[in-house]
């Protein structure tokens, strides 16, 4: 019997230097150009491909220029929905988010492999996701503390709470305003690299159930193979799903900062 | 008990946390289905919060997927 394939599903992962080595550093951090970097680069030129096809400004739009304006209004009835009137300004940065973070995750499932590229999902490092969450929280605050001065510490006493609640409920407040960029980070990242992990979990069922032979083998491939399908499917439907979410919450913060509540 | 295999069994019984937040997600987007089916005017505002309760649901099942990971390839 063939030996076991031994599949390592946290190899995927793996940052590793295209240009340049460990060695270049500035100030002790490596600025090596990763596959991380490279990744990012295509979704964003991916991107600026996708809007600048769309922005031909037709009086009857294309399918192309209908597809980019679909999604801009898509982010405008959000904002609309979420913050109000006031959230109009907040368009170009909700956008850029919410389709670089779409781009990305949809990137890193294209079957790429099959040509011999590797695509990398960047959102499944919390460095990356963590920078993008630290972003909107500090949006949050510049806005919150800009528009309402200290004013906005209100947020954490919400309307009517007893006078001899105030101090726990202005510490619980506090604790779950401040944890919110930990979560929005670690949402997207662990969602994208679960998903990756279970691919790569049922794609080492398959290997081994080639090269387990004739008996057992077919029906654990075959079964797997189509759950691995389905779950490629699922995994489409997460990476709109998570970026969604992602754009949302940082609206929903947003908000928060323009109206208090 | 071995270090290596408590953690491994801490890492499966993380597991079940995964399934409680599969639970949630389901009650989240059952509820919601059951009371669009009845009022459908109204479903469509609604979604965002639906989304909402998604996120929040789903964030507590991915953190017990966190801990197995950190048990498995981190502790």
């Amino acid at each position: 019997m063939a030996e076991a394939a031994k599949v390592d599903p946290m190899h995927q992962f793996t940052i590793e230097p295209m240009f340049g080595t460990d060695h270049w550093q500035i100030a002790g951090y490596n600025i090596a150009f990763t596959n991380s970097s490279l990744w990012m680069g295509i979704a964003a030129v991916a991107l600026l491909v996708f809007v600048w096809g769309g922005m031909k400004r037709e009086l009857v739009p294309g399918r192309w220029q209908m597809a980019v304006e679909g999604f801009t209004g898509f982010i405008d009835n959000l904002l609309a929905a979420n913050i109000g009137p006031a959230g109009k300004k907040y368009v170009p940065y909700i956008f850029s988010l919410f389709m670089f973070i779409l781009f990305a995750n949809v990137l890193g499932l294209m079957p790429l492999g099959l040509v011999g590229v590797h695509p990398f999902t960047f959102t499944s490092h919390f460095t990356a996701t963590g920078v993008l969450a630290v972003m909107s929280f500090a949006i949050v605050l510049i806005v919150g503390f800009w528009k309402h001065k200290l004013h906005f510490f209100s947020l954490f006493i919400p309307h009517g709470t007893p006078l001899v609640m105030i101090p726990l409920i202005f510490a619980i407040e506090l604790v779950s305003f401040l944890v919110r960029p930990f979560s929005l980070g670690l949402r997207l990242f662990v969602a994208m690299m679960a998903g990756h992990v279970l691919l790569e979990v049922l794609s080492g069922f398959v290997i081994n159930g080639v090269n387990a032979g004739l008996g057992i083998g077919p029906v654990v491939s075959i079964l797997s193979f189509a759950l691995m399908i389905a779950i490629c499917a699922l995994e489409i439907l997460v990476a709109g799903i998570q970026a969604y979410v992602f754009a949302l919450l940082t609206s929903l913060y947003l908000n928060d900062a323009e109206n208090l509540h | 008990m071995e270090p290596a295999s408590a953690k491994l069994i801490g890492a499966g019984l993380a597991a079940i946390g995964a399934g409680m937040a599969a639970i949630g997600v389901g009650n989240v987007f059952g509820s919601f289905l059951e009371s669009a089916l009845r009022n459908p005017g109204a479903a469509d505002g609604q979604q965002g919060r639906l989304f909402i309760g998604f996120a929040a649901a789903e964030l507590l099942g991915l953190l017990s997927f966190v801990v197995a990971m950190i048990l498995i390839f981190v502790a």
